[in-house]
């Protein structure tokens, strides 16, 4: 899959994300209407479907709202890569199928604008514009079967059947 | 090798012996809670799998303190939905505005936190309980929600960090201080995944209130969870809250645990700390704080708003007025630390020196209502992050101090220190 790169800092909070005002709804496509705005005025008005995040340090630090990770994927956003993430907010974007990978090196070799083409299963991130391309780290194993089950309600439902 | 008390924890409600760091588990939980705000994604979430009974009416928590009371239409809406859907569980810890309290104050003071526990909280902020040797942790709704039919959470078991305080408080120096100032040495990511274990001479004299203070915070630097180790001060408290002596249990780190690292502070040289916008991590002691005119002042919130904040803010402001271009917010965190401030005559001191005070919500901590800052604004806050937008309008600033200097700064009309009032 490829998409087209926006660029964010270090610690990018869960406030930046979605602001508290905001979470007095839980549809991803209201959400999306304010995602990340702290952090970018216009982003949604500028994210289209299928374009990809890129961030350094401490992605979603504060809140454990599981409105930031659904106003990401209510923006159309498939892949979100990141140096590294807040714990809260990688056990949610896990929860609710978001795809996060953490590569400093991607981060660090992607400029805004950049397309970027992903290959989920091998954990691959080629950077379409310069022609370099990273591993990102592998999730832990418990990780990749909650996935494989289709998330975390997935999982439990198998386990009430 | 021995366990620290988060391993000892999390090996017991895993069915273990032991457990080590990085190791993945399912702890069974003793205590689960969401809120106006998060819970109603967990509800829908438990529905959609076709869940019909939640796994124990009585180890739920149901508390709705953020959008409370109602602000509007659409927060009265989910504040209804988890109404709704705790008279039909049946959920025995469902606490209706009048009853309400900010929730990690409210739990501790109703006894529904013990030594030993195993929490998880719809909110950031349950990491609180660790301040009573809990191990708590903030989760999503989705986890919150897996909770409330399983009553079990995955967990990967943490590295711990042990911090080690020593030395007397200054005067005005509280727990909040001490925790600012370790998020200030730590950084917002510098205990990511870990857990902070907080120990040494200054932490055993420290009350309880000082330490749910600082458990509070432990996120704020990445914190999995927050711990102290139980003690007498302890052992009163839940006295006191649940008029029963704890069971005897190991609430204790060995002597040969392992730790990820060491930090030891001298809390004689603390001063009492600022954590300047946007990150609660920019702390300095406050006298290096510029000069900076402030507009509002909110005393309360999850991490200072116990009684034993109420009457710091109230020592320094006895007597004195706020500055005529500054609003003072006092919000009492439970129905019972209001009682207890009206009847000690707290009260009677806000509202002479031109405070108001508003019912026990989250509010504006996280720019919900009650107190929300126009664009320049800056407020001094005793809660809990300060980052970009989170009191309101995004140019709008936040500084996090703790009650004394809050209600020093009201009178001044900018940052002080209390002492020079």
């Amino acid at each position: 899959m490829q998409g087209k790169v926006w660029k964010f800092g270090d610690n990018i909070d869960t406030d930046a994300i979605i602001p508290a005002s905001y979470l007095d709804t839980t549809d991803e496509k209201e959400l999306a209407k304010h995602c990340l705005e702290g952090a970018d005025t216009d982003f949604p008005l500028k994210v289209s479907q299928g374009d990809i995040i890129v961030a350094g340090e401490n992605f979603g630090c504060g809140s454990s709202r599981e409105h930031a990770p659904l106003a990401i994927k209510g923006a159309g956003v498939p892949f979100l890569i990141a140096k590294s993430f807040a714990r809260i907010f990688q056990r949610n974007a896990i929860n609710i199928g978001l795809a996060i990978l953490e590569c400093p090196p991607a981060v660090e070799g992607t400029r805004q604008g950049d397309a970027l083409e992903i290959d989920l299963s091998r954990g691959e991130i080629k950077n379409l514009r310069s022609g370099e391309s990273w591993l990102a780290q592998p999730l832990p194993e418990f990780m990749r079967e909650l996935i494989a089950c289709g998330g975390l309600m997935n999982y439990v439902k198998k386990k009430l059947s | 090798m021995g366990m620290t008390i988060t391993e000892k924890i999390l090996a017991a409600h895993a069915g273990k012996k032991e457990v080590s760091p990085g190791e993945f588990i399912e702890a069974e939980l003793d205590l689960i809670l969401a809120n106006d705000i998060t819970a109603p994604l967990a509800i829908k979430e438990f529905e959609k799998v076709g869940a019909e009974k939640v796994f124990d009416r009585e180890k739920i928590a149901l508390v709705p303190d953020h959008f409370t009371p109602n602000r509007d239409a659409r927060a009265a809406e989910q504040c209804r939905l988890l109404k709704d859907f705790a008279r039909k569980q049946k959920i025995k810890h469902y606490f209706e505005v009048g009853r309400m309290g900010i929730e990690h104050a409210l739990l501790p003071e109703k006894g529904l936190v013990l030594p030993g526990q195993a929490i998880i909280g719809a909110d950031s902020h349950t990491c609180t309980y660790g301040a009573l040797g809990a191990f708590a942790t903030g989760v999503g709704s989705t986890d919150l929600a897996a909770a409330l039919v399983t009553g079990r959470v995955w967990l990967k078991v943490p590295e711990s960090i042990k911090l080690i305080y020593r030395g007397k408080l200054k005067k005005w120096v509280t727990g909040k201080d001490l925790v600012l100032y370790t998020i200030g040495d730590l950084g917002v990511d510098g205990a990511n995944y870990k857990a902070l274990e907080f120990r040494g001479e200054t932490i055993t004299r420290l009350s309880m209130e000082g330490r749910l203070t600082m458990a509070n915070m432990a996120i704020e630097a990445g914190a999995k969870n927050g711990i102290f180790e139980a003690d007498e001060i302890t052992l009163n408290y839940v006295r006191q809250v649940t008029g029963r002596e704890l069971p005897a249990g190991d609430y204790t780190s060995d002597e040969d645990a392992g730790y990820s690292e060491t930090r030891e502070y001298d809390c004689t040289k603390i001063d009492p700390q600022v954590a300047l916008p946007p990150l609660p991590s920019r702390s300095k002691p406050v006298q290096e704080v510029p000069d900076i005119r402030i507009d509002q002042v909110v005393i309360g919130s999850c991490t200072n708003g116990r009684i034993e904040d109420l009457r710091l803010a109230a020592q320094v402001l006895k007597g004195h007025k706020v500055h005529r271009k500054v609003r003072l917010l006092i919000i009492p965190a439970t129905q019972k630390i209001y009682l207890q401030a009206l009847q000690e005559g707290l009260m009677e001191i806000f509202l002479q020196a031109g405070g108001v005070i508003t019912t026990p919500t989250c509010g504006p901590c996280l720019g919900g209502h009650t107190g929300v800052l126009a664009a320049g604004e800056r407020a001094v806050a005793t809660t809990n992050r300060n980052f970009v937008g989170r009191m309101g309008h995004p140019q709008s600033e936040v500084y996090l101090s703790n009650p004394a200097v809050a209600a020093a700064s009201s009178i001044a009309g900018q940052i002080i220190h209390p002492e020079k009032v």
